[in-house]
């Protein structure tokens, strides 16, 4: 689809480089040809960008297939102009065909499909999934939420419609939760996040190497019905500044739910004093496209009833006798399909019939691209001037990355510093544990050699004692010895005596 | 499970319906289908731009072609009385644009014309300036969409198609021609057709075609409309019919005679008056519809999404060598560029 936006060659000046290029002499069909009438410009700038050359509009010599690509307007191959820059009108002769060419490109997206995404946004119970169902003419399946969610939730389901020959990609987003909480101060942030994670998902697949955008199921949002509670004073804060948060970020359609209990004196009161707290508040909603001859009228009119004030039904009534989708309550019914009765068939005009494709370009065109810069300016990237650096996008990325893969690896040399200084310091520790150890061992040791020794000297003083006891003993003994022999032999004497003396 | 992660999972992928429920049914009107209609205003009011090259020596009936197929003097002739016929010594693109408008349908129509090409004695790298020249379109268009603050509309000024015409010989491609194709279609669609033809018979028509796409096929050369890209059984259907006429043997013609009291574009000879819009003398009309009437979005789209995104895969790869290369416009060969994402 995005293929299709890629020419818009009115207000921009023209494209081609005003190059000076070689030419021998006048061009004879400019002169002559009746055929060409005398070009006003189509384009107002029309003159070539400024640049290298862009002065004579006559044709000049230089033709130089070797040169460099230097600034924005050089190229490096001489493109040879015909006189003006500017356009010229031609008028056909004939029937050429291309008057097909908007029929072969709604043939190619019909082929492709469409893809239109709703967020609703409202309090539980106002009539959000009713309204939908109403809009589209089908039952889409979801069950009521319930009022005590803690926070507010985003829920998207896709459906796939088909009408005729065409396909579409339809997702609603519902805010569940939305005004239920007692503090309602961070309400607006999920829709706020996930309107920019839908951007942020477009933009990295814009800026893949390898990417496939034609194909891509484009999920940002294009429209946001916005459902103001029929009070019928005037806008409570929350939507205030809920809707001044999105305002730059999406395309707001306020709406006014449930308008059957407002009677009509009352909601035009009401309405003008939304638009009017809206204005004064510098609320930016969505304004119906009016530079379009075909649907200006048709957009002005309608813009004249905004916030439009729609009652949803499903339920079919019989009035007259037809079967019309309407609210029956004891005093009258409701049509929802009827103009006088509520807005409800304007708005489906201009959602569906009328501005859808407009919704669709505001959302890439605008939305998206601010999106975009910020981001982009975000993380660092300019648009230096494009003469002096050929890439500029690429390069501020390689310095980036650069500079981060020059961070990462300072950061890996510190860890790897501190490792090894916790190391060291550990191997310190166990060294000193490991000496204290070897000291005690030899303590120990030499602790146990002197008592062996010690032993050792007891044990000699113990065997000398025991020697000198023995030697004593012997010496004793012998000494008995000696003196009983003495005495023996004495008494043998005494006894010879006798025993002579007897004799 | 947390309420918050929840909605952490619903804000990134929206829940999808299981495939099998299909498409979902509507009760009534609703009134989808009025976005076709507000497309085509749409691209009504932006207009519509067409860049074409013709490539093909000199003599061939380039310009006469052009003219013939815009109905309009979009090309001036090389050889015109009073003018000096100089041949350049190089090739040289020479572009011109017009405005031409039918029906309430705006179209910024570019053709580039290559005079030169093929015309010295030594024809080599005679191509070298077209790729550049192609390869900077692709250029201009990368860096306008790079910026960060873009233009609404980026002016497309990439070559969308490019006529390539063989002189008939009869007999077979010659080298250049091989050369000349095999390069180009990798990076544009590139559309042969048969110059000149009123100088061969039916016959002799027939059996050039085939030789031409026997030597196309087996060298390789996918020439629009090339056979990956049909996307569907219709579209194949379709393409192949197309591609059994492949290339066109067209005849050009600005001049209007006068046969069987109606006045129709053709070239009068002593042996009788050859119809230009005849299907029976020439297939000029096929050319005119594949290009013009039927395949004109086609050849934008796989410009777009195939051979720019291609060149956008090759420039973006290659990190450390800014310079182009003087001869062809690309960048030096990166061998191991790595493919990180940005």
């Amino acid at each position: 689809m995005e293929s299709a936006f890629g020419a818009f060659w009115g207000l921009i000046p023209m494209l081609e480089a005003p190059f000076p290029h070689a030419e021998s002499a006048q061009h004879p069909d400019l002169a002559s040809s009746p055929a060409l009438r005398a070009p006003p410009g189509r384009g107002g700038a029309g003159r070539g960008r400024g640049g290298a050359g862009a002065g004579p509009p006559r044709r000049v010599a230089m033709l130089q297939p070797q040169q460099q690509a230097a600034g924005s307007a050089a190229m490096a191959v001489a493109v040879g102009r015909a006189a003006n820059d500017d356009l010229r009108n031609l008028s056909l002769s004939g029937h050429v065909g291309f008057d097909s060419l908007p029929d072969q490109l709604v043939n190619k997206s019909t082929s492709q499909g469409f893809c239109f995404n709703i967020l609703c946004v409202g309090e539980t119970g106002i009539g959000k999934s009713t309204l939908m169902d109403t809009l589209f003419n089908t039952k889409f399946e979801s069950e009521p939420a319930t009022h005590n969610e803690p926070g507010v939730r985003l829920k998207a389901r896709s459906y796939e419609l088909q009408e005729s020959n065409v396909r579409l990609k339809l997702t609603i987003v519902d805010t569940v939760g939305f005004g239920d909480q007692i503090n309602k101060d961070d309400s607006y942030k999920p829709i706020v996040e996930y309107i920019d994670a839908q951007f942020e998902a477009y933009l990295q697949e814009e800026l893949k190497i390898k990417r496939s955008l034609f194909n891509y199921h484009d999920t940002r949002i294009h429209a946001c019905l916005y459902f103001i509670a029929p009070t019928g004073h005037s806008l409570k804060s929350l939507d205030l500044v809920t809707m001044k948060k999105l305002d730059s970020k999406v395309n707001i359609i306020p709406i006014i739910a449930k308008a059957d209990t407002i009677a009509k004196n009352e909601l035009h009161k009401f309405k003008s004093k939304i638009m009017s707290e809206l204005v004064s508040n510098g609320v930016q909603i969505y304004q119906f496209p009016t530079d379009e001859e075909t649907v200006a009228e048709i957009n002005a009119t309608m813009s004249v009833h905004l916030p439009f004030a729609v009652v949803g039904s499903t339920e079919e009534v019989k009035i007259g006798n037809k079967m019309a989708k309407a609210r029956q309550y004891p005093w009258g019914v409701v049509q929802v399909e009827n103009e006088n009765h509520c807005d409800f068939v304007k708005l489906r005009e201009m959602l569906i019939r009328v501005n859808m494709e407009d919704l669709r370009e505001q959302t890439h065109t605008r939305h998206y691209e601010l999106y975009r810069r910020c981001k982009l300016e975000e993380m660092g990237f300019k648009d230096t001037d494009p003469d002096s650096k050929p890439f500029s996008l690429q390069e501020t990325y390689e310095a980036k990355r650069n500079e981060f893969l020059g961070e990462l690896q300072k950061k890996e040399d510190e860890m790897r510093q501190m490792f090894v200084m916790r190391v060291k310091e550990k191997e310190a520790e166990l060294k000193e544990a490991e000496k204290d150890l070897h000291e005690k061992f030899d303590h120990l040791k030499r602790t146990h050699q002197e008592e062996k020794k010690k032993v050792e000297d007891k044990k000699k003083e113990l065997e000398e004692e025991l020697n000198n006891f023995q030697k004593k003993k012997a010496a004793a003994q012998l000494l008995q010895s000696q003196a009983q022999q003495a005495g023996s032999q004495q008494t043998k004497k005494d006894k010879d005596k006798k025993n002579a003396s007897f004799t | 499970m947390e309420p918050q992660e929840r909605s952490m999972e619903a804000a990134a992928v929206p829940q999808e319906l299981p495939p099998d429920h299909g498409v979902h049914e509507l009760f009534g009107y609703v009134g989808i289908e009025a976005v076709l209609e507000q497309m085509k205003v749409k691209t009504m009011k932006m207009g519509f731009e067409f860049n074409i090259m013709v490539v093909g020596q000199s003599g061939l009936g380039k310009s006469t072609m052009v003219n013939t197929l815009f109905k309009s003097k979009v090309s001036r002739k090389a050889s015109q009385p009073g003018q000096e016929e100089r041949i350049p010594k190089t090739v040289q693109l020479q572009s011109v644009t017009h405005v031409i408008e039918e029906k309430g349908v705006k179209m910024k129509l570019t053709v580039t014309d290559t005079p030169g090409f093929g015309d010295q004695i030594n024809n080599e790298n005679c191509w070298d300036p077209i790729i550049k020249y192609i390869n900077e379109q692709y250029e201009r268009y990368l860096r306008e969409e790079i910026l960060i603050t873009r233009k609404r509309k980026i002016p497309d000024s990439r070559v969308h198609g490019c006529v390539y015409f063989i002189p008939p010989t009869g007999h077979w491609l010659r080298p250049l021609d091989l050369e000349f194709m095999r390069r180009l279609s990798k990076i544009v669609n590139v559309v042969p057709v048969i110059a000149k033809a009123d100088t061969l018979t039916l016959e002799e028509r027939e059996e050039f075609k085939q030789r031409i796409q026997r030597d196309l096929k087996a060298h390789a050369i996918s020439v629009y409309p090339q056979e990956d890209f049909d996307e569907d059984p219709d579209d194949r259907l379709l393409n192949d019919r197309i591609r059994e006429k492949i290339p066109f043997a067209v005849v050009g013609a600005d001049q209007e005679h006068q046969v069987n009291g109606k006045r129709v574009l053709g070239r009068k000879t002593k042996w009788g008056i050859i119809e230009v819009e005849n299907p029976a003398h020439c297939e000029f009309p096929m050319l005119r519809d594949l290009l013009i009437r039927s395949h004109l979005q086609d050849l934008k789209d796989i410009t777009h999404n195939v051979h720019y995104e291609s060149y956008r895969v090759r420039r973006l790869n290659e990190s450390n060598r800014p310079a182009l290369s003087s001869n062809n416009g690309l960048p030096g060969r990166d061998e191991d560029g790595d493919e990180s994402n940005l």
